[in-house]
């Protein structure tokens, strides 16, 4: 068409201006691609500062508990506010105790729904239920979860707990571990169940051609084959029980304390958190709860990291 | 021979025994909020304002527009900057930043609440000198992002490429495919993304502690304390009154309700474009 109006005389003012205008929207267009793709960089540099900002206002706001205190912090066993003592001790025997007692439970269950919804039955009505409720109880808020612990599980570990002849409090530490192993169950069942429908078929029907039975061949090749993957679920269900909030703060018994026996009551990095923080009057120990989420932070950072390269590794293999 | 049979079927046997009994706290769950939460639910309960101790009746009015309100802030400030961050991490998968970004989305995917919380209290609450549903509304946004950028990207990279060479074949320049071509086409799963994002704010309690801070009063101000319906399920069910653990039933009811139907309206829309979330 261009051609054509070339050659018309008459037409030619009319096609430069047309040029012009041409020129003008691809100096319009290539301006806004400009500023399009900056923004998206800028945007991208921005969440990165943004999450180095996250840690660096922690460290800063923890500075003065750790000059105040120093290593004691992590090794004294005293909390008191009051005289201005605080040892985080006996929250991070708590937070460890409840967390890996929890994945201790947790393990033959994620372990299970894995194996039967990546190996089993991997289709059907039953495993798409299986699976569906799976991924709602992941969806249920930690409130919900520690109410309805308060108000069944409690009162089941109370009876629970005068059977065996340990004093009947109901909440404390065994039933937080209780709680949180239901409450991990969906994040390391689900990633188990994507490491172990990623194992080869090749891999297990030579199994099976060999005669393994079906155990046989999870033992020997199923499970040695996705051993990291499901490691790496184990680890992000850690660090989702390490960090658990308002949960465990409803059943723990919130007291600040190493916990005496394993039904006593006791207090986590998180609750310890939930609990003080809208009350810490004095700066060092406003600075000692902030030093809390700090370690909180690093920890579950430097978990999800390993999680994620140990899961990246395996479904790039 | 019998012997590797038998302790085959056993083997099998605990597996789907154990994997049952996981799905069972689900039911448990549900039963127990059903029973206890729906005989109280009433028009009243809805609209009323919460009563003083003592008087019957009353509800929880003030939650439920706060935990509305709080859910706007957030997908005000999450959802534009969290597509964003998709749309680089979709277009730029080898730039040196989008493996910096990915790490970010991976620790703030792994952050405690509480902590993000302690973040929104440091930089907003401290800074304007109170408690505001405008810092709940912050640290919502920080625990929607990950859920945002993830799932937006998942999407991205289902879109075929073509649908992009038809664009720039026909002269459409980069930022208009993007805008217009691109994020069109990908605008179910975006969606799908963000009612996930909701339903997992829409219950967080941790964050809000130290930055909405709750209110017994109805209040739109967004510089003000505000209250929302999980904080009064943990204030109510921790204190020592039969009445309020029977608001605190309710309202925990209503919360499953909302966070089932997001979940499982956003599994059905995923499902229908074969989507994989």
């Amino acid at each position: 068409m261009d051609a054509v109006n070339f050659n018309e005389s008459a037409s030619l003012e009319l096609n430069a201006d047309k040029v012009i205008a041409e020129e003008k929207k691809v100096r319009k267009f290539r301006l806004f691609d400009g500023i399009f793709k900056k923004s998206l960089g800028s945007i991208s540099i921005l969440f990165v500062v943004f999450i180095i900002a996250i840690f660096l206002t922690l460290l800063i706001q923890s500075l003065p508990s750790i000059q105040a205190l120093g290593f004691d912090y992590f090794t004294h066993t005293k909390w008191d506010p009051v005289t201005l003592e605080f040892g985080s001790l006996p929250f991070l025997v708590g937070t460890l105790v409840t967390s890996f007692l929890a994945l201790v439970i947790t393990i033959p269950f994620s372990l299970s729904v894995s194996l039967l919804l990546g190996e089993y039955y991997p289709k059907g009505f039953f495993s798409n239920l299986l699976r569906n409720c799976i991924e709602l109880l992941g969806g249920i808020p930690s409130i919900i979860y520690g109410f309805w612990g308060l108000f069944f599980l409690v009162p089941i570990m109370r009876s629970f707990e005068t059977s065996i002849g340990v004093p009947p409090l109901g909440i404390g530490v065994f039933t937080t571990s209780f709680l949180l192993f239901i409450m991990v169950i969906p994040y390391s069942a689900s990633i188990g169940r994507d490491v172990i429908s990623l194992v080869p078929a090749d891999l297990k029907q030579a199994a099976l051609a060999l005669g393994c039975t079906k155990y046989e061949v999870i033992k020997l090749v199923v499970v040695p084959y996705a051993r990291s993957g499901i490691f790496a679920g184990i680890l992000l269900a850690l660090g989702r029980a390490l960090g658990e909030t308002m949960a465990v703060t409803m059943v723990i018994g919130n007291k600040n304390a190493i916990p005496d026996s394993l039904f006593g009551p006791a207090n986590t990095m998180a609750s310890v958190i939930a609990n003080e923080f809208t009350e810490a009057a004095s700066q060092v120990y406003l600075s000692s709860l902030v030093e809390m989420g700090l370690l909180l932070f690093v920890v579950t950072t430097i978990i999800s990291f390993i999680g994620k390269q140990v899961i990246n590794r395996f479904s790039n293999t | 021979m019998l012997f590797r049979k038998i302790k085959d079927k056993l083997f099998g046997s605990i597996i789907i025994l154990l994997a049952l009994i996981s799905g069972v706290p689900l039911v448990l769950i549900l039963f127990f909020l059903t029973k206890e939460g729906i005989s109280n639910l009433s028009f009243d309960f809805l609209i009323n304002l919460p009563k003083p101790i003592g008087e019957t009746g009353g509800g929880i009015s003030n939650a439920i527009i706060g935990t509305f309100i709080l859910i706007i802030i957030s997908s005000v400030i999450a959802i534009p900057i969290g597509i964003m961050l998709a749309v680089f991490l979709s277009e730029f998968r080898k730039h040196k930043f989008a493996y910096y970004v990915r790490m970010g989305v991976d620790i703030l995917q792994g952050t405690p609440s509480i902590v993000v919380g302690m973040i929104a209290y440091l930089w907003v609450v401290k800074q304007m000198g109170n408690f505001s549903a405008l810092s709940g509304g912050v640290a919502l946004a920080i625990m929607m992002l990950p859920v945002i950028i993830t799932s937006t990207e998942e999407t991205l990279k289902l879109v075929p490429n073509s649908f992009k060479e038809s664009a720039y074949a026909l002269g459409v320049p980069y930022y208009a495919t993007i805008l217009r071509v691109i994020l069109p086409a990908a605008l179910t799963g975006m969606v799908t993304g963000v009612m996930l994002s909701i339903a997992r704010v829409a219950g967080e309690t941790a964050p809000l502690l130290f930055t909405a801070f709750g209110s017994p009063f109805m209040n739109l101000d967004i510089t003000k304390p505000i209250s929302s319906v999980p904080q009064i399920i943990f204030t109510y069910s921790t204190s020592p009154y039969v009445e309020l653990h029977a608001l605190a039933w309710t309202a925990s009811f209503l919360l499953i309700v909302f966070i089932l139907i997001m979940n499982i309206s956003a599994k059905l829309l995923a499902k229908r474009w074969k989507l994989n979330l």
